[in-house]
């Protein structure tokens, strides 16, 4: 069976008089996907939404819905909803006239309008609030309802602005599970916009990092996180030490980078060709670093702070020492972060679990540490 | 305690006459002196005074009429306000509510005349439009912008034309706005003194006119009896008018 790009996004773009908010973006995104856009705020993201969904024209490129251009047709027609930050509920409608709505405007017959409201309302499990108005709902509840009546007359596409973010964090992850099991079980194709990127990475099948207008990267969530192909990929997602420096040479996917300060490490990751003198920096991911007391770590395998890393290998069986202070210190329950000052200055953020024993704080403020990691452990972007 | 004295006394001041217009139109007496005793009489001459009929009946066709018609131009003019960022538009319709009324009802006479228009109900109704249409444009542009516009995008959203949309989704949410403004165009119209004395012609007195006219005799009971039924009248429909648009009132 050939998998079709549902949705096909060429060449985009949206001038707000001097603000370019989108920069000849193009994406394709695949029927039954989970698709989410992410980025601070101001990248575009909600801008690309809006003109998928009609409510904004692009000043150029083209959006395709299964090969045919939708750009020229308005909201109404296009086969896609969309759950706006606030639900968008119309207030002076009950609960099962707003889930209604979308069939009555479709010209379905008042029967079938009326079973297939049941229907779902049962799907969201409230059909006892057929009769209530949207006032008288929670969060939780309005959110539920907003997802009733934007799936209620099978959309292609669902559009989520941001839906979470009115909710509270324990309410905003049970919604979460909800969603991927809901995209789960309908299979259509979901568009989400977020600024989250923890949310992004816990629903994504794919993420479209964006920065300023353009697409900064399109991967899988574990893609991203271990490959950012940018500093500011790997700045976004997650925490991450960024160290500068140039590359000495290349054999393979093994890259001797001279690091600004530090010194040679071996780098043993890399996709891409790096031109030998170019800048780039290193990115490594605080949960990646092992740390340990000052001269323990070269015969690592008996001291408990080894039990932190995921025990990997290198083929080279390469990794890389320094050392440095502990600047301060982050007690967070399950793990401890320690900023790491190193020789020459720069602060590296290690992570260290504290389940490895029933010690916390290996470490005091002060104390001489070592720190290192394997030559596989971080990722190398050109600067 | 100075403050609370002094404001009982402004509201005093302010609401003491009214009081006692209304207490002497039950007065069984011809003088507004003393009080004598009550009676329900001077209602019941009222209903018998023809000319007094008459006008009642001029000030609620004008009234009806006039704030009809401003109700429709306003709601256009707010959501043309809202709609479109333009500079003139709010000028020229909230531009009545501040001119001095005499201005207005002088300009409105030397325009009528000078179309040869005859002065009767419709130039009086035309003057009472044109200054009710901005109250009624604030109205219902307070309660627009106090509207989500994500309901708008997501009625299109779900399938609703632009006038569907409309129709259902701006419309009845607008609809206190357009109430109230239409309820304030119509007590406006009902009290106006000014610009109807100098825009109504031989036959189209209203009830303002016609109070004035009697008064330049004596204070009669039958007045306080006749402005004792308007107060009840402006006094009833602002009261609904402000249950519809808090919002309006607040604002003003």
């Amino acid at each position: 069976m050939e998998i079709l790009d549902l949705l096909e996004i060429v060449d985009v773009s949206r001038r707000f008089d001097a603000f370019l908010a989108l920069d000849r973006v193009s994406l394709q995104i695949e029927a039954g996907e989970f698709f989410t856009l992410l980025g601070p705020s101001g990248c575009g993201k909600t801008t690309l939404l809006r003109l998928i969904a009609g409510f904004d024209q692009a000043d150029g490129g083209d959006i395709l819905l299964d090969g045919k251009s939708i750009i020229a047709t308005p909201p109404e027609y296009r086969p896609l909803h969309t759950i706006f930050q606030n639900y968008a509920l119309f207030p002076h409608m009950t609960v099962a006239e707003n889930i209604a709505f979308p069939l009555r405007m479709a010209g379905c017959a008042k029967k079938e309008i009326q079973s297939r409201v049941g229907e779902a309302l049962e799907n969201v499990r409230l059909p006892d609030k057929a009769g209530k108005y949207p006032d008288s709902l929670s969060g939780g509840q309005k959110q539920r309802i907003a997802i009733a009546r934007a799936l209620v007359n099978r959309p292609r596409l669902l559009l989520l602005d941001e839906p979470l973010s009115a909710l509270d964090a324990k309410l905003s992850e049970q919604m979460q599970l909800e969603l991927i099991n809901l995209q789960k079980d309908i299979g259509i194709t979901f568009i989400y916009v977020t600024h989250d990127q923890s949310e992004a990475l816990a629903l994504s099948h794919r993420i479209a990092v964006m920065d300023h207008g353009r697409i900064a990267q399109v991967d899988a969530p574990s893609r991203l996180y271990g490959y950012p192909n940018s500093r500011f990929v790997a700045d976004f997602i997650g925490k991450c030490n960024v160290l500068a420096g140039h590359v000495r040479e290349q054999q393979g996917d093994c890259v001797t980078v001279e690091l600004d300060g530090l010194g040679p490490v071996h780098v043993c990751r890399s996709e891409t060709n790096f031109g030998v003198g170019s800048r780039c920096a290193l990115t490594l991911r605080p949960e990646k670093i092992r740390i340990g007391r000052f001269s323990s770590i070269p015969g690592a395998s008996d001291t408990m702070t080894s039990m932190s890393v995921a025990d990997t290998v290198s083929p080279l069986g390469d990794e890389s020492h320094f050392t440095g202070y502990v600047h301060d210190l982050l007690y967070l329950g399950d793990v401890t972060v320690y900023n790491v000052t190193l020789s020459n200055g720069i602060l590296l953020e290690t992570l260290l679990a504290n389940s490895a024993s029933g010690r916390t704080n290996f470490f005091e403020v002060g104390d001489r540490v070592e720190v290192a990691w394997s030559c596989d452990a971080g990722h190398l972007v050109l600067d | 305690m100075f403050l609370w004295l002094s404001a009982a006394l402004v509201y005093c001041f302010l609401y003491v006459p009214l009081v006692i217009v209304v207490l002497f139109s039950f007065n069984d007496s011809r003088l507004n002196a003393e009080w004598v005793g009550f009676t329900w009489k001077w209602y019941g001459k009222l209903l018998h005074n023809r000319e007094m009929l008459a006008a009642a009946m001029n000030s609620l066709v004008i009234a009806t009429v006039s704030a009809g018609a401003a109700t429709l131009l306003g709601t256009l003019a707010g959501i043309a306000m809202h709609h479109y960022r333009l500079r003139l538009l709010p000028l020229l319709v909230l531009a009545p509510i501040a001119m001095p009324e005499i201005l207005m009802g002088v300009s409105l006479l030397v325009l009528f005349i000078m179309v040869n228009m005859t002065l009767g109900l419709v130039s009086v109704m035309l003057a009472h439009i044109t200054f009710s249409i901005g109250f009624v444009a604030l109205s219902v542009q307070a309660r627009i912008s106090s509207m989500d516009p994500a309901l708008v995008e997501a009625a299109r959203d779900l399938g609703a034309s632009p006038w569907r949309c409309f129709r259902e989704i701006t419309l009845p949410l607008l609809m206190p706005g357009i109430l109230a403004g239409g309820l304030m165009a119509f007590t406006l119209s009902i009290d106006d003194f000014v610009i109807t004395f100098f825009t109504a012609g031989v036959g189209s007195s209203t009830l303002p006119l016609q109070i004035y006219s009697m008064v330049k005799i004596a204070v009669t009971p039958e007045v306080n009896a006749v402005s004792t039924l308007l107060m009840l009248l402006t006094l009833v429909v602002i009261t609904v008018a402000s249950r519809l648009s808090p919002t309006l009132f607040r604002a003003q």
